[in-house]
């Protein structure tokens, strides 16, 4: 059994500003050892360590789909030491992966059914994996309607913004794109926060749809109720949870919620199993 | 079952004749130490098998307080610039000398967590694989020895290659497994004693250890209450009251294994290393936002406890994660007591406990 906290080694092919406040940087890692790609085979929903030599590592959700081949793809805000680091490496310069680690998002449940992603801020980077996996010419028909309701404070906060305009011309996805607020003459599309989208573009829940939501804490505790109301059951609703992590693989002994660790028996759990566990995240 | 006998005058000879295939580790304590510990003895240095019960547990044979994963050279002219290499350390076979038998058993509950289906964490498992355990029955527990109940006991052979029981003149070794035979042939230590007869003698001396245990933890009504019943139960706030965090309790214990990872760097060299750390400190779960989903001393202190007594259980289904040896109750600063703790989970929202309220 290989080490499991031997990074593979990688070289930042490109970095790109996120969102226009650059807080968040979208880094694309290619592997220096092309036979390591086939080993890190990833799900959407899953997590890697990204390992700053000298630094340390910081667990990313993975926002490149594994229908993308040949480069893995990370969006990082800037919060403390690692991230603060990476944002100012360049193209060219060596790092780590390690993982993929954690659950997915139940690619094998959700088959068949309406899927309703609902995202938030920055919390949409594993979500940008699943769009592109679902929309994936071999992967769309395995899906019913797709729905997806993304909002941010102002346009120029919103991630993958070019991916965004393309998917609301397409007609196999109904895009629901929204802000706070903005001053924009030729903005096009909803103002309102992400609850309130939901409430009003959210289809009702039938056996047959679920909902994924991943943004923060206070977007959460508002879009879960409008769920309800649309007759979403508790496992009808999936979420991805984050705690702090340092192993990434169920040992360090931090990230538990219950006898749950979301490094490794999350991060994605339904809202059916959360209440069953105490809410330390 | 193979039993051998060594007379005491064969003792030290033997452990030198060991020495020639076999690292030693034992209790002892050095001169400049305050307390006798468990460690690598050096050319001269015997097992005190006076001082089999260290304060701290004799984990750190396995997993060390601090160990290097990797090295690297941030230097980027250097070809292997931000790459990290496992350094060489020795896993050479390693014999542990007179380890007490409910602290071999604590390497079987933590395994558990460092060698699963998935990943298997090479630095403890490699110093466990490379570990043979003799372990020395306790003939005289003391008071805060609870092992008993909790699957050990002060002749428990879970965990140990062989168990020595000390008989006076001799020790009679009792092989369990085949590392343990295979240490004692190196040894030298060939005299077999009259099976039957041993047996007996030490199924005796067993009892009688036995019966010196006063103290007992049950944990049959905590297995049959969900997590939230007792995560969510009233008398967290009592337990946690005195509590001043100071992780002494988890740094002791031998079936605690919380660890972080940090990186250090001197010049454009560095290392990336593992360190205990403890579910008592706030910084062990705070995230990078500033939010700490156990922020406060009462569900951190509810952290430890139900990891051990509750969680542990539930996972696994094979007991809790304590083998009663009694440290943490020990050396507490403020008296907060395991069994206490367990007692009250355990009678939680039952008819007698509803009468003494
Ligand atoms: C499953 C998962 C997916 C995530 N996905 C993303 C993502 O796609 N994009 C993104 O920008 N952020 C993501 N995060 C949050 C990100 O991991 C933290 O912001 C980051 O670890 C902060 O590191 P730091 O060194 O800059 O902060 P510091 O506060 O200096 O933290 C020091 C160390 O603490 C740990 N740590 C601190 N905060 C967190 C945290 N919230 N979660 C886990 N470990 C933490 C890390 O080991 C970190 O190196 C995710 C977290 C998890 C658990
Ligand atoms: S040793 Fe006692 S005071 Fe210190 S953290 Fe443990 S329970 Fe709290
Ligand atoms: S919890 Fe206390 S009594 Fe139990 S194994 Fe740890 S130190 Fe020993
Ligand atoms: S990050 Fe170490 S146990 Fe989850």
């Amino acid at each position: 059994m290989q080490n499991p906290y031997q990074p593979y080694p990688v070289r930042i092919d490109e970095v790109i500003d996120a969102v226009e406040d650059k807080s968040l940087k979208t880094f694309r890692f290619v592997f220096l050892n092309p036979e390591d790609e086939e080993k890190f085979s990833y799900r959407a929903g899953q997590f890697a360590e990204l390992s700053v030599t000298g630094q340390g590592e910081i667990p990313i959700g993975i926002a490149s789909s594994p229908t993308e081949k040949g480069f893995i793809m990370f969006t990082v805000f800037k919060v403390g030491k690692v991230t603060s680091y990476l944002h100012n490496m360049k193209a060219g310069d060596i790092m780590g992966v390690r993982g993929p680690m954690g659950n997915w998002y139940p690619w094998d449940s959700l088959e068949g059914k309406n899927i309703v992603i609902i995202g938030g801020g920055f919390a949409f980077t594993t979500l940008r994996s699943s769009i592109v996996y679902m929309l994936d010419s071999a992967n769309r028909s395995k899906f019913k309607d797709i729905h997806v309701i993304y909002g941010a404070r102002m346009p120029g906060l919103l991630l993958y913004r070019d991916e965004l305009y393309e998917w609301e011309k397409r007609d196999d996805i109904h895009m629901h794109i929204t802000v706070d607020g903005t001053d924009d003459p030729d903005w096009k599309y909803n103002v309102g926060f992400v609850p309130t989208i939901t409430e009003q573009k959210a289809p009702s829940a039938d056996a047959d749809t679920c909902a994924i939501v991943c943004g923060p804490p206070i977007m959460i505790k508002f879009t879960l109720p409008v769920l309800e109301n649309l007759g979403y059951s508790h496992d009808q609703i999936i979420m991805s949870l984050e705690n702090r992590m340092k192993c990434g693989i169920g040992m360090c002994g931090r990230c538990n919620i219950g006898k749950e660790f979301v490094c490794k028996d999350g991060p994605v759990f339904t809202m059916d199993q959360l209440s069953q566990t105490p809410r330390e995240y | 079952m193979k039993i051998v006998k060594i007379d005491k005058t064969d003792w030290s000879a033997g452990l030198q004749r060991s020495r020639e295939s076999y690292r030693l580790v034992g209790p002892i304590k050095g001169e400049n130490d305050d307390f006798a510990g468990i460690r690598e003895l050096g050319e001269g240095e015997e097992p005190d098998l006076t001082a089999t019960d260290t304060v701290l547990s004799p984990k750190s044979i396995v997993y060390p307080q601090s160990e290097i994963m990797f090295e690297y050279t941030t230097d980027k002219d250097s070809p292997d610039a931000n790459l990290l290499i496992r350094p060489e350390k020795n896993y050479s076979p390693c014999a542990v000398v007179g380890i007490r038998p409910y602290d071999a058993a604590a390497f079987l509950l933590v395994r558990k967590n460092f060698d699963t289906p998935e990943y298997r964490d090479p630095y403890w498992c490699d110093a466990y694989e490379a570990s043979t355990f003799i372990g020395l029955a306790v003939n005289r527990p003391d008071s805060t020895d609870f092992s008993t109940s909790t699957g050990s006991g002060p002749f428990s052979e879970k965990g140990l290659d062989a168990l020595l029981v000390d008989t006076g003149d001799h020790y009679l070794a009792k092989l369990i497994t085949e590392k343990g035979e295979a240490y004692v042939k190196a040894a030298g230590w060939k005299t077999e004693a009259d099976p039957d007869t041993a047996l007996k003698q030490i199924e005796e001396m067993k009892a009688v250890a036995e019966a010196r245990i006063s103290s007992a933890v049950a944990f049959e009504n905590i297995r049959k209450k969900t997590i939230l019943e007792l995560y969510e139960a009233d008398f967290w706030e009592d337990i946690a009251f005195s509590c001043i965090n100071c992780g002494t309790c988890t740094y002791l214990c031998p079936t605690c294994w919380c660890f972080d990872i940090q990186d250090e760097n001197r010049g454009t060299n560095g290392i990336r290393y593992k360190n205990w750390d403890s579910c008592m400190y706030p910084l062990f779960s705070l995230h990078g936002s500033g939010h700490n989903p156990r922020g406060t001393k009462v569900m951190r202190v509810r952290q430890r406890f139900m990891h051990k007594l509750k969680y542990f259980l539930d996972k696994y289904d094979d007991g809790i994660m304590c083998v009663g040896c009694g440290r943490c109750v020990r050396s507490c600063p403020v008296n907060i007591d395991i069994r206490r703790v367990c007692d009250i989970m355990n009678s939680y929202g039952t008819v007698e406990n509803a009468c003494t309220v």
